[in-house]
């Protein structure tokens, strides 16, 4: 029996630490599983270093033909030629001004992480591996062009409307500043929302699928307006959780964001205008 | 199926559960100061708010029931120790909220606490309020969201004198904050009367008018506001709220705005603002009741200016009538169809307010008058009884103010405005101008004067065209003529020549009056002539040799005619006495031949036209009455005049009326203060005559009915007998006294006499007297001893 529990047990207990792991941010992540859990974050160009603790169980010895620290898809460091583990043994490890140009990512049909993983090469046993997820966060300078976005929309004869957003690119805890006059309205509405409406491409060509979020549904007007009428919009976006937009990644995929304006009658009939609108990541100050 | 009223109750019940279900777990994270969930349960509370099921009546219940939860939920956010969320940040962190109902409502109550903190000036969170508030579109939720603004941020406007007036916060952002608050109320209230159930739309039109309380709110408040002078009342406030009246374009707000305009500020604004007040008027819609929106003003002014004499030049520094004046015509011009009532009404209020704020200018009076005369000239003749009515006040507002009809007689326009009136309701008018000349006891005292009254009462002097007679209640006539009558006497000058003009108007006027005015109009006329005849015949010694123009002959002459009027009625008995009147004056007057011919037309009556024996009985002791008291008369017109009386006495068709106008007769033989009529013969032979006259009637009434007649015609001769004999008349002799006394009592002990205990008290109180007599002694005592019981 005993032997049998062994054999399924891992051999040994890896842990990696990070080496300002007690000071540095954490954010929570949600794993496939649904959990939650805190994992650090980094920005690109920051030097992702930490210490790695083998430790067998009692009495056990690791025999490996060498152990190795990765950045998945990135970098390899070898930490250990071949040789035996008696007792804990603990290797420092440094990715320094690691390039991480994309964001982690968590979306519907694609995810983007950052992962440490260790491996323990056995010649027989297989290979022992951890992994450690880490967040990455990229943020960027105010934009130095965001202009307006300004409209006339309309059907003929029953609805025509001019509406203003403030900006096209909003930062994730920017406030949405606009309005909406009406300019003839001889449709009985019921009431008026804002959208943020989240669409994450994937794959390419003819396999390309598109999955749409609505991720924020907000009143702006409650009953009909008349003809001259003048509807402010405030939307503060920090409620929301909203990521950057990502445009082609990696060839791999594209997140967009799109600003909807729905205006429904009285006889449930939608009427919408969607403006794309870039979300960005702008740095604490 | 539930009827509309049980759903409502229904929905209304869920509404509050609703409210209560939620207040509940808000109450429990507001004890335990859980920021997080008292917003999530005060959002689901408010979320109730959202429905457009309930009437505007039911949702108020449900607001209110909200209203009380949001005051609790305003204190946890004044206490900052509580949460521990700057109010800067809660102002950000309610407007998280998706739906925008709970959201601003929300967002009201923390602006209140940001307000009241300080933090930022209240000028930029009441502007904040303000834009946000837009959101909301639906008129009834709208309506109340911003009620509830105007409620919360009541006490912290940055008026004058205010903690949150401040260098930048001035009583202009206060303003600026109702006006708009305003401005939108009742943007959306108009619009309600467009969003209602087709088929409920009358019941929709009332409770959307109960809600106007919470749009006139508003202008309560900016009359409350301390910094709003007149000054920025007359530059901003007024044509700001005006041009929203004005453009509104519906009638039900028109209305109640510009009656709450006119309620809610200083009367001391109204009249300095007045052009433009009263502009605004002629611009609302043709369905507003405007006349009761300019009553109302007028009123107002007026009383205004009844409140003090220190006002008074006010008024006539902005030349308030002039204004009003002349925005009632443009509005009566204006909307052509205004019924006549709704163009009279005004021109009553105008009138008051004249009355009150200028009783001294009889000319706007008139003017006003005037203005309705104009009005009426295309309707001749008013059917409406509510127009009348108004016709009515508006005739009778100056003569209350005046007590005097003399005032409303220089009035050009008053008679032009009366003749509108039907017949019927002319003559009520005539009787209210009677009465108020009663009521005062004044005289009209001038010819010119009279005329025009009498031309205004015409109704009442003369048939009217087209009046029919018989719709005329006997009662109601005789009222009216009996006034008439009384009126004539009030017609009076103490100048013998302007009183003879009066008269001589009265005649004209009253000639016309028919056959049935005359009986009553007549003798008023005729004394009120007398009296001018007696004040001449006072005067007479004064005034000799001057060329006069009323003699008392003139006077006589014109009075015959007068009274001959009558004879087309007919009505010879009163005829008779107006001459026997007549007669009397010219002998006061000395006027022998014109109190003979009196005399004369007094017998010819007689003679041709009173039949009625009752009647001819009285006319005879009348006519022997007034004949003994006439001294003018020489013997022979005398004794003409006596003989006809006594002869017409003798012929009476019934004995005891013959011989008790026989033994009248004796007197005109015997005048005590005239030593020339003591004639004793003949006074004694009318008594004997009386009683051979007296016998024949006992005779036959022994004939008729088998009894002797009652004694009494025998005691009255014995007391004729008895006065003559007091009187010196040397032809009755207490002889004659005793055989008398001794016939009655013969009469009486007969076996037939019938008792009668009249005649018998009559004759035991004649017997007493005789008896006293006796016993006073003296000269008359002597006389009487002869007398034997």
């Amino acid at each position: 029996m005993n032997f049998l529990i062994g054999a399924f047990k891992p051999a040994c207990n890896i842990s990696i630490t990070f080496s300002d792991g007690k000071t540095r941010k954490q954010v929570p992540v949600k794993k496939e599983n649904g959990q939650t859990v805190m994992v650090p974050l980094f920005q690109s160009q920051e030097n992702i270093s930490g210490k790695i603790s083998i430790e067998p169980f009692q009495g056990k010895k690791i025999e490996h033909n060498g152990v190795k620290v990765e950045l998945l898809g990135q970098i390899v460091r070898e930490l250990d030629v071949p040789g035996d583990i008696y007792e804990r043994k603990t290797y420092p490890f440094e990715f320094s001004t690691v390039e991480m140009p994309y964001e982690t990512y968590n979306g519907v049909n694609v995810r983007l992480r950052y992962v440490l993983k260790v491996t323990v090469s056995r010649s027989y046993g297989g290979s022992i591996v951890e992994y450690q997820d880490f967040m990455v966060r990229n943020y960027s300078p105010l934009p130095s062009i965001n202009n307006s976005i300004k409209m006339e929309v309309g059907i003929e004869d029953c609805l025509h409307i001019e509406f203003e957003y403030n900006k096209s690119k909003y930062h994730l805890k920017d406030v949405i500043i606009g309005k909406i006059y009406f300019l003839l309205v001889r449709i009985k509405i019921k009431n008026m929302d804002l959208e943020i409406r989240r669409r994450e491409s994937t794959g390419s060509g003819a396999n390309t699928h598109v999955e749409t979020e609505t991720l924020a549904k907000f009143e702006l007007m409650d009953g009909a307006p008349v003809r001259g009428e003048s509807i402010p919009i405030r939307l503060f976006l920090s409620p929301y959780e909203l990521t950057p937009t990502h445009r082609n990644i990696n060839n791999k995929f594209s997140v967009k964001y799109y600003l909807n304006l729905v205006l429904v009658d009285e006889e449930d009939r939608r009427y919408f205008k969607q403006q794309e609108i870039t979300i960005y990541r702008l740095q604490d100050s | 199926m539930l009827s509309g009223a049980e759903d409502e109750e229904k929905w209304l019940a869920e509404g509050i559960a609703g409210i209560q279900h939620n207040a509940f777990y808000m109450h429990q994270a507001l004890d335990s100061n859980n920021l997080r969930e008292a917003l999530k349960y005060s959002a689901l509370l408010l979320s109730e708010l959202r429905t457009s099921k309930l009437s505007p009546h039911k949702y108020y219940e449900l607001y209110m029931r909200a209203f009380d939860e949001l005051r609790k939920l305003e204190m946890f956010f004044k206490d900052e120790s509580k949460h521990g969320v700057s109010v800067v940040d809660l102002y950000e962190l309610v407007q998280h909220a998706g739906n925008i109902l709970p959201r601003l409502y929300l967002l009201c109550t923390v602006g209140s606490v940001y307000i009241n903190s300080k933090e930022a000036p209240a000028k930029e969170v009441l502007e904040d309020l303000m834009e946000m508030c837009r959101g909301v579109q639906h008129p009834v939720r709208g309506l109340f969201l911003r009620s509830y603004l105007a409620q919360i941020t009541r006490g912290k406007l940055p008026d004058i004198g205010s903690e949150y007036e401040g260098d930048d916060d001035t009583v202009m952002d206060a303003m600026e904050f109702v006006l708009q608050n305003f401005t939108e109320m009742n943007r959306l209230w108009v619009r309600m009367q467009h969003q209602g159930p087709g088929r409920v739309r009358e019941k929709w039109e009332k409770e959307r008018s109960q809600l106007r309380d919470l749009v006139g709110k508003n202008l309560h408040v900016l009359s409350q506001i301390e910094g709003v002078d007149l000054g920025m009342y007359k530059e901003t406030v007024l044509p700001r709220v005006l041009e929203q009246v004005v453009d509104c374009k519906d009638d039900l707000a028109q209305y109640y705005l510009m009656d709450c305009i006119i309620q809610v500020f200083p009367d001391e604004y109204h009249l300095h603002t007045l052009e433009t007040l009263l502009g605004a008027c002629s611009q609302l819609q043709p369905t507003v009741d405007i006349k009761t929106v300019l009553s109302r003003l007028m009123d107002r002014l007026a009383n205004y200016a009844a409140s003090s004499a220190d006002v008074l030049p006010e008024f006539l520094q902005v030349e308030a009538f002039a204004k009003l004046s002349n925005t009632i015509v443009m509005v009566i011009e204006a909307q052509v169809d205004m019924p006549a009532v709704g163009a009279i009404t005004l021109f009553v209020s105008l009138l008051t307010f004249t009355l009150r704020v200028h009783p001294d200018r009889l000319d706007y009076v008139d003017q006003v008058l005037g203005a309705c005369v104009k009005k009426l000239s295309n309707i001749p003749k008013l059917e409406d009884s509510r127009a009348t009515k108004q016709v009515v006040a508006l005739l009778s507002a100056p003569l209350e103010k005046y007590n005097d009809i003399v005032t409303a007689l220089t009035l050009s326009n008053y008679p032009r405005v009366m003749e509108h009136l039907d017949n019927g309701t002319n003559k009520v008018m005539a009787m209210v101008m009677i009465q108020t000349l009663m009521k005062n006891n004044t005289c009209i005292s001038s010819a010119d004067k009279v005329e025009v009254l009498l031309e205004l009462i015409k109704g009442l002097i003369k048939d009217v065209d087209g009046a029919y007679v018989d719709e005329l209640d006997e009662e109601d006539f005789k009222d009216e003529q009996n006034s008439v009558a009384r009126l004539i006497h009030m017609l009076y000058n103490d100048e013998p020549k302007e009183m003879l003009k009066i008269i001589c108007t009265v005649r004209k006027h009253t000639m016309t009056g028919g056959p049935k005015r005359l009986p009553f109009t007549v003798p008023s006329l005729v004394f009120s002539a007398l009296r001018l005849v007696r004040q001449l015949q006072c005067q007479e010694g004064n005034i000799a040799g001057e060329e006069m123009p009323a003699t008392p002959k003139k006077i006589f002459l014109l009075l015959t005619q007068i009274i001959e009027a009558l004879s087309t009625v007919p009505a010879p008995e009163l005829a008779l006495r107006l001459y026997l009147q007549c007669a009397e004056a010219a002998n006061a007057c000395d006027l022998e031949n014109v109190a003979y011919e009196f005399f004369t037309q007094v017998f010819v009556l007689y003679e041709e036209e009173i039949w009625d024996s009752k009647a001819q009985v009285t006319a005879i002791h009348l006519i022997i009455g007034t004949l003994q008291r006439m001294d003018v008369f020489g013997v022979e017109n005398r004794d003409t005049l006596t003989h006809k009386a006594t002869g017409y006495s003798a012929r009476l068709l019934k004995k005891p009326d013959q011989c008790r106008a026989v033994y009248a007769c004796s007197h005109l033989f015997w005048v005590d203060n005239q030593d020339s009529i003591k004639d004793g013969e003949r006074v004694l032979l009318c008594l004997k005559r009386a009683l051979r006259i007296a016998n024949a009637a006992q005779q036959m009434v022994n004939v008729a009915r088998g009894s002797n007649g009652p004694i009494i015609l025998f005691v009255e001769i014995l007391n004729k007998y008895l006065y003559f004999f007091e009187k010196g008349n040397e032809q009755i002799t207490s002889a004659a006294i005793q055989d008398l006394i001794e016939l009655i009592n013969t009469e009486r002990q007969s076996d037939s006499a019938t008792r009668d205990t009249a005649s018998d008290a009559f004759l035991a109180s004649t017997l007493h007297c005789i008896q006293f007599q006796k016993q006073k002694g003296g000269v008359m005592g002597e006389k009487f001893q002869s007398i034997k019981l």
